[in-house]
């Protein structure tokens, strides 16, 4: 009994002490140390990538418990950027994004698991075009510490491919999506 | 007689008048035809390429057209009342409005980015910049509707000179055919 008390005091413990340290981190999108960038094949012969300006998010982390960690990102679908007007329109448009009737895109992380070495796999739903899948997102801390400037920052860089056709995008034969994303977060 | 006279349209002002009619609506019936191209078909840069280029084209014939207007003597608008006059004046600007509503709005859409308008090889128009945030959405918005309203202007313009024409039977029509 004296056992089990103590076990469960430790884990207790252990499990506030994991709560107490796990800050929270808002994306550093006012200084944009933040990129949410994507890559799409054209015809097959070469890449064409671009970006989403605007987002913002927020995400807990602890480096001694990663697993308890949590990410919710807001992205403006409207905001996208692949450096042509004309075709930002069109990717705007019901052939694609459609942002007029979905102007919200999400990101909202359920299952992190640590992989070891700085890697995790963070499983997550991801709303885009109305549509809500859940997704893998193979992300690494890139690194966390003290600012010259009196904060504490931590960053990381996910990856993860997203077929258009699962969003039920007018135009499915753009395939598949690659997304990057590149976190930097500022300590609350 | 290339100028006009006080009761007659000259062959320059005709000219540019049906040569005016036949590009609008051309531009018309490509532009609402090829937003709905696929991006694999053959016509998919073809279209837009030329839709844009005499586009360009309408709109310095356009300039052209109002310089002429100043230039020599504008025929007499035949009316049975000083209303008839009015709504034809009015009509007449409408239609002047739109077009350069289109033609600019049609602009600032390709523009919005800094790249200029290829005009058929020979030069490129240039690009003025972005004026306003995501200038391509607002300024295709306003090209489409702007477009559907010139259209209704248009049919308004065939029907009163149907109405010159065939019921009050004066020269109105026949002075821009003949």
């Amino acid at each position: 009994m004296k056992k089990l008390a103590t076990t469960l005091f430790a884990t207790l413990a252990l499990a506030a002490s994991a709560f107490a340290n796990a800050a929270e981190y808002a994306i550093d999108v006012k200084g944009a140390h933040a990129f949410i960038n994507f890559k799409a094949s054209h015809l097959g012969y070469s890449w064409l990538t671009g970006r989403f300006n605007k987002f913002d998010g927020s995400f807990t982390y602890d480096e001694k418990n990663p697993s308890a960690s949590k990410i919710t990102v807001n992205i403006d679908p409207a905001s996208i950027d692949s450096n042509h007007a004309e075709r930002d329109k069109h990717l705007r448009s019901d052939d694609f994004l459609s942002v007029d009737k979905f102007p919200k895109s999400k990101f909202v992380s359920t299952k992190i698991t640590d992989k070891g070495d700085n890697k995790l796999e963070v499983v997550g739903d991801f709303t885009l075009h109305g549509v809500t899948r859940s997704i893998v997102i193979d992300a690494v801390k890139v690194g966390e510490g003290k600012d010259p400037w009196g904060g504490y920052r931590a960053g990381f860089a996910g990856t993860t491919t997203i077929n258009v056709a699962d969003y039920d995008f007018k135009n499915d034969w753009v395939g598949n999506v690659e997304l990057e994303l590149h976190i930097e977060g500022i300590r609350k | 007689m290339l100028k006009n006279s006080n009761n007659n349209f000259g062959l320059v002002s005709k000219t540019v008048h049906w040569l005016s009619a036949v590009m609008l609506l051309s531009l018309f019936a490509v532009g609402f035809w090829m937003v709905d191209l696929s991006y694999y078909s053959e016509w998919y840069r073809v279209a837009p390429y030329y839709h844009k280029a005499f586009g360009l084209t309408l709109l310095a014939l356009t300039i052209f057209r109002l310089v002429w207007k100043l230039a020599t003597p504008q025929p007499e608008i035949i009316a049975n009342n000083k209303a008839e006059k009015t709504i034809a004046k009015l009509g007449h600007a409408a239609l002047y409005l739109f077009m350069f509503v289109i033609m600019i709005s049609g602009y600032l859409i390709s523009t919005a980015d800094g790249r200029g308008i290829e005009l058929f090889n020979i030069f490129t128009v240039p690009s003025l910049g972005e004026f306003i945030e995501n200038q391509e959405d607002v300024a295709g918005v306003i090209h489409e509707y702007a477009a559907y309203t010139i259209m209704f202007l248009i049919v308004g313009h065939i029907a009163a000179a149907l109405k010159h024409h065939f019921i009050d039977k004066d020269d109105t029509l026949k002075r821009m055919t003949h």
